[in-house]
Order: structure tokens, then C-alpha cells, then sequence
């Protein structure tokens, strides 16, 4: 762990504002949409009225003559495709010659205002073939054809994973106990408050100028330059404040091409903003996850085997779903002991939106039903579920059967506070019919060990400048969207060069002005970005102490950096002012300016996929929901969540406890009543493109949280800190469903768990049928013969079994 | 970002001018009070208003005038918020205070008035949704087209009265005072709708809801249940306004009136007659409820599903009665 500045930290882990809090409340923040430049068009962009269909002609001849129309644009302007992973680079900017769910873009235009941009939309006459849509999971698998892409493992069906971790029969039979489980998890879309918009700009110089609301300008900077046939080098591109990201945006998207483009024919900068309803279009939420789950447990609860298959409903493009697809089965083992474990996996093409990243990326759907499937094995060998995770943690410093490095692990206590919290001994499966708690818990990465895109370069850098004047500015590529990222920067900074952290300038997220860090996704930044920042400032202290030691006559090793002073630790008065240190460094070494960077730890898996999964920390939670369940209605009311989450360290305990609650209130939202609807039957259409008929709870509906946040550093995190944005959402869907069996009886395997259901289910209780709603099948898939890879405890070195992967595993992933 | 069509806007000073401008504007011209309604609906193109004339400025149309005798009238340019902050009428007809604060949030509440929530566009899932959306699946009859997405064989449009406001003053008898070029009428609100998505209301479109006028607060009771999704803010899926007129112990007179299940709010007379002349007992709210749940008949053009949807009815006409009976035994 890397230490601070002398034994007590006096920023680290202490509560403070952030750094941009004063600008927010104020209503002082640019975000893109409040950008405006001279002589600036307006794009807007007409989508496909078609799930599935050919376009057979555009005709734009009427559009680009309307007065006021500066530009028209259609698939074979910009005919390059691209695509967030390297493997899937199947989006155009506009739809050259198919259209694949509505909403799919189309034509745009750029005219003079946003009206007459929108009016011209109607005067783009498009025609269409169209062809059948796959509506679902179960018509992808039926329907091979009309295949939705001409890439993928087969048919309609984009990826098969299938890997095996020891031979889990053999598991299965020294079980005691084996439970199989079906369990649903629907779909549901980030909401960020803020719609995307983008703005670019072209110079006379030929370059290219791109403000965003992104999540990641390095990556829209790598399609602009695919897409647009430019040199990277020419190319900025500036992630505004995100009002809201959440995963959604985290790809780079149509719009942002489409205004780069309008930008360079017309030379005149160029704006779109999107309504809420192609928001809902953009999409890239959350999967659709269908789930068979069956898992073999000895007496006491440790689990000798574990075969897990999902299925995933991916809408109609690539994003980021291979790796979704993994990520489904990925994280299953770092919770609790798993002796081996076999984990087979799907995404599905279908005509809908495409998903993608919404935050806990894939591993809330596994974890909610191996939470949920906890609870049911431990009610039937009779062991409390609490006492049967605290049992079978994971160990610290262990390597799990599918090769994912485990550091540090807080989950023991997290499980004991939110148990003690609530009082959970004296009220589990003792509360009065109607009322309930429920127990569940999870993990998640602190940053993904792998870039997205092959390399060996850093995953994050910083530099580092400070001025004669005692001023510090911190570059880097980071993008906060609201998490807070740039103040955790000035944090890491002020301690250890001893400044006040609302001193210090932060720059961030501008490809030109900044090195490289690779996005606000996978919770990396201050794992990441935060030990870049912390190398660069160890860096520029340990430029500025020795000059100070000499000008002082003070032993280097004596000197403290606080108080925005150097001085003696012996003798505090012997000292000078941050900005008579940086003059004496400058004076002697000259420009005082340092870089950091930070490359994760590689992983011990070395079998295809192995790259999905490894962190260089994983942040642990456990939650008790306390429900109310009204048997009338099959209304649940969640009461009250007790949550504790390991942090390793809080950089700031307030935006911690921000981070925590705001997945939590996430949480909620997709445990109870957040659904992507289509109408299936009817022309597959989102039923409700809306923020008020996509039903998300509001602040009003939001229940009483008590969080207890776990210190426990881990050694690869800055200062020991993990990740907070993501992993405390992911308890609270099978908390909720855990909670609402102990009050009713009643096993709601599937979210969002809406009234109907559980009254349903409570309608079957009643005449004695099983007391439950959720999927009754697992369909047929041709799965590939897995890649057998054997435990660390059977000897094996993170390798799969080399004759099998090279004859029978899965066919090498394309380069689309 | 959706924008408002371009339109003319108009702010006369009295009902008269008011009148003029519409009759100069004709089909094209339209009133708006608060515009939480209309607005919205402009953006998505439900409406097209050439011109929208501004009724917010009418002091006619601003006020709670209270008569214990002969009743109360709310002038129908009264906000939502003065409504539900009115101490008199809260101690009167707590049943409007009620409803009231259950209509979407403060902040419309603010700006949204009596009138307009009576008023209020009727809803499908199908029809509030933008232009690019509605013509993506071909559009409906409510507006741009001819068929009936929730019902394709159905010769009529099926979209839903959502106004909470509606199911109480039809159980409550108001009467709604409408102002035309021919003068000043009343109608009862049972006789304001029609069972159409969207031949709503049978106000003629230059009319004006000029007030709202309610029975004078003795003898009777009443109370509003509304399902919704959230309980901060939602339009009704189900509305249960229940009134009963007391004699001793014994029901007088009742009416039971659902909204959120019909393109009108449904007064239920089986239910009604289900507990008149009864001590609302159980087996008389049993059986009032039964008769309620009968008839409702909501269509998958809202929120939640519609078998779970028809059987809540049951269950808040219970509720509703429930609450009375317990109310008038407490007291």
C-alpha cells in the first residue's frame, strides 16, 4: 500500500465536497448541450420506423433543397463501420443497407436550426423491405434466419461461451445437497438525467474538435479516427460533465459521428442534442438475462460444484456484449468457495436496442440468482443463510477455480454489521405474515485487468505540473460523471504534496491536454487514475524534498509536506510555503513537472476468456432488505436496506456513502419495477420511450438506507481504496426477493418483482401449487464443447487443457 | 431535444375576450390553462394549436367562494396547489383535498389547475408518445389515424379518463358551469363525459369551465383511492371515489365511481345500490365491490397488467367503503 505523507493522513478518508460541487449547485457546470459556438448548425437524425428491414432506397433530393438545410447525410457518406470492442465492430453512423430495431439510425441532417432540422426529417424519403424480427431469446434460437447479422458463432446467435473449471460431476456427486434454478433478470436502462448531446467543430487546419457527454473520449477518439479515415493526432475529443452516465455512455455512438462529420463538410460546428426517446434507443443497458443455476453443496453449505448457464437477450448490435456475455459468469466464484465450476454462456441477436454496460455490467443478473439460490439451500439443510456465507468466504490472497486473484475481502464483515444491524437474528423467518427480511450479498472489480483493445501501454496516466506560485494542475484523461472522479485527483494530490485539495486545478478528459485513461467504466478510475495521480505526486515531492532539505539544512527524511508548507518535523517552524519549494526545485532542476501511470497486475488465467473477470481489487457488500408485502395486492414495500460495503479505504467518505445509496435507490429501481418493455407481438416498439412511463422510484420512493462502510486496504488500491459505484447495487434485487419469501412464502425468481407476480404466486400458494413466479425452462442451446481448464488445487497453471482448446473449443473471435 | 411547434399565443383580461379570440381562431385555436397538459401534448404533436389562448390571466376563473348552505364554488383557474392548501375547503370536502394531493407532483400541482385536471386529455400508451414513435407502428384514431392499437377491431377509441379529480366530483354531484358565445349553462359532472377516447368531454371546444360547484358539505362523506405505481407521482391505473349520505347508521344514498378504467369516470350504480339502505357490513361492501369489479374493464393501454389491474378494483372499492364505514363508526 502506498503511504501517505508522514504516519496521519490529512485529506485521505476524511469528508469533503467535491471539487466541482460549488459549479453544480449552482448551475454553473457546461454541460455539452449548454455549449454553443457562432454560426453553429443543428443535427438531427430520423431512426428506422422498422425492426428489421432492408433499406431499398433514400431518396434526399427534396431535404437538402429545403431553405435552411445545410447538410444531409445517409449510410454511404460515412460508410465505415465501428463498434466498442474490437471484436464486434458491426455499428455504422447511419445504416448503409439494413436497419435493425427501432431507432436504428438512418439519414441526418444539419440545418440552421433545430426546427427546420426536424421538419426536414419528414422529407427524407426512405424505402424499406422488411424482413422478420426476432422479438426474443427463444426466437433467436429458433430463427436462425433472417440472420440479424452476417458475423457471430451462429445464426442469430452472436456468442457461445462455455468453460469448465475441474469436472463439476464429479462435484456434483460428493455434494450432500444439489439444487437447479431457474431465475430471470429483465432488462432495464441507466436514466441518466441527462439526454447525450455532442458538438463538434472543424478548424481551418483541418482538425477536429468533438465535445461529449461520454464516458469515454479515448474510445470515441479511437472511432472518430476509424470511422472518419483521420489521423488520431488531428482529432479531439472532450468529454463534457456527464449529467449521468451509468454505462450508457460508455460507446461511442452514431451522433457523435454524424456531427463530426457535418463539421468537416460544412465547416461550421455542429450540435445534436437527443431526445429522451432516442435515449431509450441508445440504450446499451442492462441484458435480459434468462438463467439456469445448479449447484451442489455439502452439510454445512460449502459448494462442491457449480454449472451456471445464462442467456442473453443482446437488441440488435454487437456493443459491449462478449464481454457482458462473460462477465455473466465471471464473478459467481469470488464470493464463497466454489470447488469447480462450469459456466456456459449466450447473447442472442434480437431487433431491439442494443445492451449493453449498465452499472455492475453483467453480474447483477448471475448474482441475483446465485443469492437467491443461496437462500433456498440454506433453508433446506437448515442453516441460516448469514451463518452459511460466513462459513465458506473466500479466502484473502487466494486464487479462485477460475484463476481471478482475491486481495483483500471485507465481506465477513460486512455480512456481521448489516446481521448485527438489523437485528436480522431475532426477526429472520420470526417477522409476522406480510413482513420480512431477506439476506444477499456480492462482489465486484475495482477497474478490469484488461484494456478493451489489446495493448501494453498504461490504463491510466497523469501529469503533473506545479507553478513557481504554489499552483498544482493535474492532467488526466479521466471523465467524471458525477462519481466524483476528478475530486478524488485532488485528494490523492493534496495529500501528498500537503495543499488544499480546492487548490489545485484538475484538467481532465480532453485527448489533447491529457494522457490516456481508458473511461469511466468497470469502476476503475480511483483504483486507476487515483494511483497514477498518487505516483505522480510521490514523483513531484520527491523532486521538491531535496532542494527544500537543502535550503533548510533538515535531513530529506525529516521533511513534511502539510499545510501547504514543507517543514521540519522536529521543528515545524523551520520551514517555507509550498510555493518557496517549488521556486527552490524550479531554480535548481527547472519546469517542476512529473507523470504517473498505472498498468494492473496480469492475471494468472490464461485460457481464452480468462480476460473477463480479473481486477486488481474486488469490493465486497452485503445487504438485509426489511419488506413489507401486502397479500392483497402482491404490493411490495421495501422498508429499510442495511448495507455494508468493504471499501478497502474511502478516499471520501461522503461520496462513498453517495455512491453506495445512489446503487442502492439503482437497485431498487430494477428489483421492483424498471423494465425495457417492447410490445413483442406488434412490430417490436419500446412500449414506453418516456421517463414518466418507464417506471423508475424517485427520490420520494426511496427507502431508509444504513450503510456501514468496511475499511480493509487493499494493497493495489491508492492509499488501499476499492470501488464504490457499482458493487452495492448488485445485493439488493435477490435482498428484496429473499425478503419478500420470509414474509409471504412466496419465491419470486424473477425482477422486476411486480405486484402481478407475487400475487400469482401467492394465488398459487393459496391452492397448493409451488409457491412461485419466475421462468420454467432453459432452452436447448448448442453450446460448444468447453474449454476445460483444471483448478489451482488439481495443479493446474491457469491454462486450459491444450488438445481440447485446440481442436474442440470455440472458433477464434473475428475481426468484424 | 422535443420542442413546442411554433404557435401564436394570446392572453386575454376577461372570459369575453377570451371567447372573441377563439371564435377569430376557430378550429385552430385552443385554450390553455396550466399547460401541463397541453404542452406536453403539443410536443408530441397530439395537439396542433395554431393558437393557444391563455386562460391563467382571468381573474373570473381565480377563486374558492364558500357557502355553507348552498355549497362551494372553485373557480377553474384555481391551481392545484391553492386547492390543496385551502384550509376551509380541506375542513369542508377533505375528499378534494385529498385528490388533489395525489395528482402528479407539487411542482405541477403548481402550475396545474382544477379545470385543466377535469379537462385533462384522455391517455393511452399507445397515443402519448412522440410523432416519430406513433408513425413508426402507423398512428392511431386518437389523432393522425384510423384504427385503435389497444382494440383493431373496435370501432372507437379506447384511451383512459386519468384525471383524479373527475370520478370524485361525479360522485360528489358537482356541478361544472361551462360559459359559451350563447352564455352560461350547468351540467352536472356526471354529464361533462362522454365514453369515447376522444369525444371526451361533452363541452363544446369554444366553451369555457368557468367553475366547479359543490354540494353543500353536510350529511354525506367521501373518500378517493388511486392506484399508481409510485406513490410520488403517477397518473391513476385506478381510481375509486366512493360517497355515501348517511341516515343514523343506515346508507341513504351512495355513489361508487371508478376512474383510470374507462375513456369516462364510470359510476358504478350496482355498487351503489349494493349498499344503499345497508350499515355498509361486510357482506354489503363484499358486494358492492363485486359489482364494481364486473364492469371494469381496463385495456392494455396503461401501466401494469390489466388482470391484475381489474382485480384491484375489488379490492380499493373495499378499501374505500371500508374507510367510510370506519370513519362513521369513530364518529
Amino acid at each position: 500500500m502506498a503511504s501517505g505523507n508522514g504516519d496521519a493522513l490529512r485529506v485521505i478518508g476524511r469528508p469533503h465536497r467535491k471539487v466541482d460541487a460549488v459549479d453544480k449547485v449552482t448551475g454553473q457546470t457546461k454541460f455539452a448541450d449548454d455549449l454553443y459556438l457562432p454560426q453553429m448548425l443543428y443535427c438531427k437524425i430520423l431512426r428506422s420506423p422498422h425492426p428489421h428491414a432492408r433499406i431499398t432506397s433514400i431518396d434526399t433530393s427534396t431535404a437538402k433543397e429545403l431553405p435552411g438545410v445545410k447538410g444531409v447525410l445517409v449510410g454511404r457518406d460515412i460508410p465505415i463501420a465501428f463498434g466498442i470492442l474490437p471484436v464486434s465492430q458491426d455499428e455504422h453512423a447511419l445504416a448503409p443497407d439494413k436497419v435493425r430495431f427501432i431507432g436504428d439510425p438512418v439519414a441526418a441532417v444539419a440545418a440552421i436550426s433545430e426546427e427546420i432540422a426536424t421538419e426536414t426529417l419528414d422529407r427524407i424519403h426512405v424505402e424499406y423491405e422488411q424482413l422478420d424480427a426476432i422479438a426474443s431469446i427463444e426466437q433467436a434460437l429458433a430463427n436462425p434466419e433472417p440472420r440479424i447479422h452476417d458475423y457471430g458463432d451462429s445464426g442469430n446467435l452472436h456468442k457461445l461461451v462455455s468453460l469448465e473449471f475441474g469436472d463439476v460431476e464429479e462435484g456434483f456427486e460428493q455434494a450432500y445437497l444439489v439444487r437447479e434454478d431457474l431465475f430471470f433478470y429483465g432488462g432495464s436502462t441507466h436514466l441518466p438525467m441527462e439526454q447525450h448531446a455532442a458538438l463538434a467543430s472543424y478548424s481551418a487546419d483541418h482538425k477536429l474538435t468533438l465535445w461529449s457527454s461520454t464516458q469515454t473520449p479515448h474510445y470515441v477518439q479511437r472511432a472518430l479516427a476509424k470511422v472518419l479515415e483521420m489521423p488520431a493526432s488531428r482529432i479531439r475529443v472532450i468529454a463534457c460533465p456527464n449529467g449521468g452516465g451509468f454505462g450508457g455512455k460508455s460507446d461511442p455512438f452514431s451522433h457523435e459521428i454524424v456531427v463530426a462529420k457535418f463539421a468537416m463538410m460544412t465547416g461550421r460546428p455542429v450540435k445534436i442534442t437527443l431526445t429522451r426517446e432516442e435515449v431509450f434507443y441508445c440504450h446499451r443497458g442492462r441484458h435480459p438475462t434468462l438463467m439456469w443455476a445448479k449447484t451442489g453443496v455439502t452439510k454445512d453449505g460449502h459448494i462442491t460444484a457449480m454449472h451456471f448457464r445464462t442467456a442473453l437477450d443482446g437488441g440488435g448490435y454487437g456493443s459491449y456484449g462478449v464481454a457482458s456475455t462473460y462477465y455473466t459468469g465471471a464473478l459467481q466464484t469470488v464470493t464463497y468457495q466454489v470447488d469447480r465450476y462450469k459456466f456456459q454462456g449466450m447473447r442472442a441477436f434480437t431487433n431491439k436496442p442494443p445492451c449493453g454496460p449498465k452499472r455492475g455490467h453483467g453480474t447483477p443478473q448471475p448474482r441475483f440468482a446465485l443469492e437467491v439460490q443461496m437462500d433456498k439451500l440454506a433453508e433446506q439443510l437448515g442453516m441460516d443463510p448469514a451463518d452459511m456465507r460466513l462459513r465458506h468466504l473466500v479466502p484473502e490472497n487466494s486464487l479462485t477455480a477460475n484463476y481471478l486473484r482475491v486481495g483483500s475481502i471485507g465481506l465477513g464483515a460486512c455480512i456481521e454489521k448489516v446481521v448485527d444491524g438489523s437485528q436480522w437474528r431475532d426477526r429472520f423467518r420470526k417477522l409476522p405474515e406480510g413482513r420480512g427480511v431477506g439476506l444477499a450479498c456480492s462482489s465486484y472489480l475495482s477497474g478490469a485487468g484488461l484494456p478493451i483493445y489489446w495493448n501494453n501501454m498504461p490504463h491510466s496516466g497523469v501529469q503533473l505540473k506545479c507553478d513557481r506560485g504554489g499552483g498544482i494542475t493535474v492532467f488526466c484523461g479521466s471523465t467524471d460523471i458525477g462519481q466524483g472522479s476528478d475530486s478524488i485527483l485532488a485528494y490523492i494530490v493534496a495529500e501528498v504534496l500537503g495543499v488544499d485539495p480546492f487548490e489545485i486545478r484538475i484538467v481532465t478528459a480532453d485527448t489533447d491536454l491529457t494522457p490516456v485513461d481508458l473511461g469511466s467504466y468497470a469502476s476503475r478510475v480511483t483504483l486507476m487514475s487515483g494511483n497514477a495521480a498518487l505516483q505522480a505526486a510521490e514523483r513531484a515531492r520527491d523532486m521538491i524534498a531535496p532542494e527544500v532539505a537543502q535550503k533548510l539544512d533538515v535531513p530529506r527524511d525529516r521533511l513534511v509536506f502539510a499545510d501547504s508548507r514543507v517543514f521540519d518535523s522536529e521543528d515545524p517552524e523551520r520551514g517555507m510555503t509550498f510555493a518557496e519549494a517549488v521556486q527552490a526545485a524550479e531554480g535548481a532542476l527547472g519546469t517542476i513537472g512529473t507523470v504517473g501511470s498505472y498498468t494492473p497486475p496480469k492475471s494468472p488465467g490464461r485460457y481464452r476468456g480468462a480476460g473477463v473477470g480479473p481486477s486488481p481489487a474486488y469490493s465486497y457488500s452485503a445487504a438485509v432488505a426489511e419488506v413489507e408485502v401486502d397479500i392483497d395486492s402482491g404490493i411490495v414495500r421495501v422498508l429499510k436496506i442495511w448495507i455494508g460495503h468493504d471499501i478497502g479505504r474511502c478516499i471520501n467518505p461522503t461520496t462513498v456513502m453517495g455512491q453506495v445509496e445512489g446503487s442502492i435507490y439503482m437497485g431498487l429501481g430494477e428489483a421492483l419495477m424498471e423494465d425495457m418493455e417492447y410490445r413483442e407481438n406488434f412490430h417490436v416498439v419500446h412500449k414506453i420511450p418516456s421517463m414518466l412511463e418507464y417506471k423508475s422510484p424517485t427520490t420520494l420512493d426511496m427507502c431508509e438506507v444504513e450503510t456501514y462502510l468496511i475499511s480493509d486496504p487493499d494493497p493495489n488500491g491508492p492509499f488501499g481504496a476499492k470501488e464504490a459505484g457499482q458493487g452495492p447495487l448488485l445485493p439488493v434485487a435477490p435482498a428484496v426477493a429473499n425478503a419478500v419469501y420470509d414474509a409471504v412464502g412466496v419465491r419470486i425468481d424473477e425482477v422486476p418483482i411486480m405486484p402481478e407476480k407475487v400475487r400469482k404466486a401467492l394465488k398459487q400458494k393459496a391452492s397448493g401449487k409451488e409457491a412461485r413466479y419466475g421462468p420454467t425452462s432453459f432452452p436447448d442451446i448448442p453450446w460448444p464443447e468447453p474449454i476445460h481448464v483444471p483448478t489451482p488445487w488439481e495443479g493446474g497453471d491457469g491454462k486450459a487443457l491444450q488438445h481440447e482448446e485446440t481442436t474442440t473449443g470455440p472458433p477464434p473471435e473475428r475481426q468484424h | 431535444m422535443l420542442r413546442l411547434p411554433t404557435f401564436t399565443y394570446l392572453q386575454p383580461t376577461s372570459i369575453d375576450e377570451a371567447l372573441k379570440m377563439k371564435q377569430d381562431a376557430g378550429p385552430d385555436g385552443m385554450y390553455v390553462a396550466g399547460g401541463t397538459d397541453l404542452y406536453p401534448n403539443m410536443k408530441r404533436r397530439h395537439q396542433e394549436p395554431k393558437t393557444v389562448i391563455s386562460l391563467s390571466g382571468l381573474d373570473d376563473l381565480h377563486h374558492v367562494t364558500i357557502n355553507p348552505a348552498e355549497g362551494t364554488a372553485i373557480g377553474a383557474g384555481t391551481t392545484l396547489s391553492e386547492i390543496e392548501t385551502h384550509g376551509a375547503l380541506a375542513q369542508r370536502y377533505p375528499v378534494v383535498t385529498q385528490a388533489t394531493k395525489l395528482i402528479a407532483t407539487p411542482l405541477l400541482r403548481n402550475m396545474g389547475t382544477i379545470g385543466g385536471n377535469l379537462c385533462l386529455d384522455t391517455r393511452c400508451n399507445y397515443y402519448n408518445q412522440s410523432y416519430e414513435w406513433r408513425k413508426s407502428i402507423d398512428f392511431c384514431m386518437k389523432k393522425d389515424g384510423e384504427i385503435c392499437w389497444v382494440a383493431p377491431s373496435s370501432p372507437r377509441c379506447w384511451a383512459v379518463s386519468s384525471t383524479d379529480l373527475a370520478p370524485v366530483m361525479v360522485a360528489l354531484d358537482a356541478q361544472f358551469t361551462l360559459i359559451g358565445t350563447n352564455g352560461e349553462r350547468q351540467v352536472p359532472a356526471g354529464r361533462f363525459y362522454n365514453d369515447d377516447g376522444i369525444e371526451y368531454l361533452t363541452k363544446r371546444p369554444e366553451e369555457i369551465l368557468a367553475d366547479v360547484r359543490l354540494p353543500a358539505a353536510n350529511g354525506w362523506d367521501a373518500t378517493y383511492w388511486k392506484l399508481r405505481r409510485r406513490g410520488s407521482f403517477d397518473f391513476p391505473v385506478l381510481g375509486v371515489a366512493a360517497w355515501v349520505e348517511w341516515d343514523g347508521d343506515t346508507v341513504r344514498d351512495a355513489r361508487v365511481v371508478l376512474g383510470g378504467v374507462a375513456s369516462f369516470p364510470k359510476l358504478i350504480a350496482a355498487a351503489s345500490e349494493a349498499i344503499v339502505g345497508t350499515d355498509l357490513n361486510d357482506d354489503a361492501i363484499a358486494s358492492a365491490a363485486q359489482a364494481a369489479f364486473k364492469p371494469a374493464k381496463p385495456m392494455d393501454n396503461t401501466d401494469f397488467g390489466l388482470a391484475w389491474r381489474k382485480e384491484m378494483t375489488r379490492n380499493y372499492v373495499k378499501g374505500a367503503l371500508e374507510e367510510l364505514r370506519n370513519r362513521h363508526r369513530k364518529a
